[in-house]
C-alpha cells in the first residue's frame, strides 16, 4: 500500500510488553507455516510412496519409523494441536467475544497448556500403553 | 521523480463510500470454512488409520481403494491445500514488504500447492482406480 513518510506511523510491536495473547498468535503462525510445509510434505511423501508400490512404501516406512523421526512426529503433533485450538480461539474472537483483558488472557494462557498437554497425552498412550501399536 | 506532495487524506479516507468490492470477507470466509473442513477430515482420517489392523502397504492400499476411504481422502487433500495456500499467503502478505519478493512468494506458494495437491490426488486416485493390491 502507498504509505506517506511525513505521516506518524502507529506504535509498533517492539514497544509493548509481551503477554500471553501475543505469544498465542505468532504460535499461529509459526505452527501453521510449520505444518504447512513439514506436515504437507510428509501427507504427500506418505499417500505417493503408497502409490508407487510396495518397495517405495517400505522406503517410506523405514524413514517414518526412524527414531530421529519422533522430533518431527512429535512436533507435527503439537502445531496441530496448539494450531487447533488457538484456531478455535479465533472464531471465539471472530464471534467478538473474549475481547477482555482478563479473559482474553486466560483463554491464550489456556490454549498454550492445552496443546502441551495433549501432545503429552498423546504420546504417553503411544508409548506406555501402545495403543496404537 | 519529483517528490509527491504530502497529502493528509488517510487510504481509508481515500476509499470511505464508494461501498463495498463484495469480494472482500471471501478469502477470510473461505480460510474458515476450510479450517473447519480440514478439522473433520482429519479426525476421519485419525479414527480410520486406528481402526485398521496394521498400517502396512497392503492393508493401507486395500483401504484406500474403497468409496468411503478414497472420496474423504480427496476432499481432505483439497481441504488441506486449499487452506494452507491461503494461510501461508497471508503471512507472505504480513511480513514481506516490498513488492517484487511478495510477488514471487505468492507465486511460489500457489505452484508449490497445486503441485502438491495434484501429487497427493493422483497417488490416491492410482491407488483407488489401479486395482493394486
Amino acid at each position: 500500500m502507498h504509505r506517506n513518510p511525513a505521516r506518524p506511523m502507529s506504535p509498533h510491536l517492539t514497544i509493548w510488553k509481551w503477554g500471553p495473547h501475543m505469544a498465542v498468535s505468532i504460535l499461529h503462525r509459526i505452527t501453521g507455516v510449520g505444518l504447512a510445509v513439514v506436515g504437507g510434505a510428509m501427507f504427500v511423501w506418505w499417500l505417493v510412496a503408497l502409490a508407487s508400490g510396495p518397495e517405495a512404501y517400505a522406503t517410506f516406512a523405514g524413514w517414518a519409523t526412524w527414531k530421529w523421526m519422533l522430533v518431527i512426529w512429535i512436533g507435527l503433533t503439537w502445531a496441530a494441536f496448539q494450531h487447533t485450538l488457538s484456531g478455535i480461539r479465533h472464531f471465539v474472537l471472530d464471534i467478538g467475544a473474549g475481547y477482555e483483558i482478563r479473559a482474553n488472557r486466560r483463554w491464550a494462557v489456556a490454549v498454550i497448556l492445552g496443546a502441551i498437554l495433549l501432545t503429552g497425552l498423546v504420546w504417553t498412550l503411544f508409548f506406555v500403553l501402545r495403543v496404537f501399536a | 521523480m519529483k517528490p509527491e506532495a504530502p497529502r493528509m487524506e488517510t487510504p481509508l479516507g481515500r476509499v470511505r463510500g464508494l461501498g463495498s468490492a463484495r469480494s472482500g470477507a471471501k478469502h477470510w470466509w473461505h480460510e474458515r470454512l476450510t479450517s473447519v473442513s480440514t478439522l473433520i477430515l482429519l479426525v476421519w482420517l485419525a479414527v480410520s488409520l486406528l481402526r485398521l489392523p496394521d498400517l502396512g502397504y497392503r492393508t493401507l492400499t486395500e483401504w484406500l481403494a474403497a468409496p468411503l476411504a478414497a472420496v474423504p481422502m480427496l476432499l481432505l487433500i483439497v481441504s488441506i491445500f486449499w487452506h494452507l495456500s491461503s494461510g501461508l499467503r497471508v503471512v507472505v502478505e504480513d511480513y514481506v514488504h516490498e513488492e517484487g519478493g511478495k510477488l514471487f512468494w505468492l507465486v511460489a506458494i500457489n505452484f508449490a500447492s497445486l503441485f502438491g495437491a495434484g501429487l497427493a490426488i493422483f497417488a490416491v486416485l492410482k491407488i483407488a482406480f489401479g486395482g493394486a493390491a
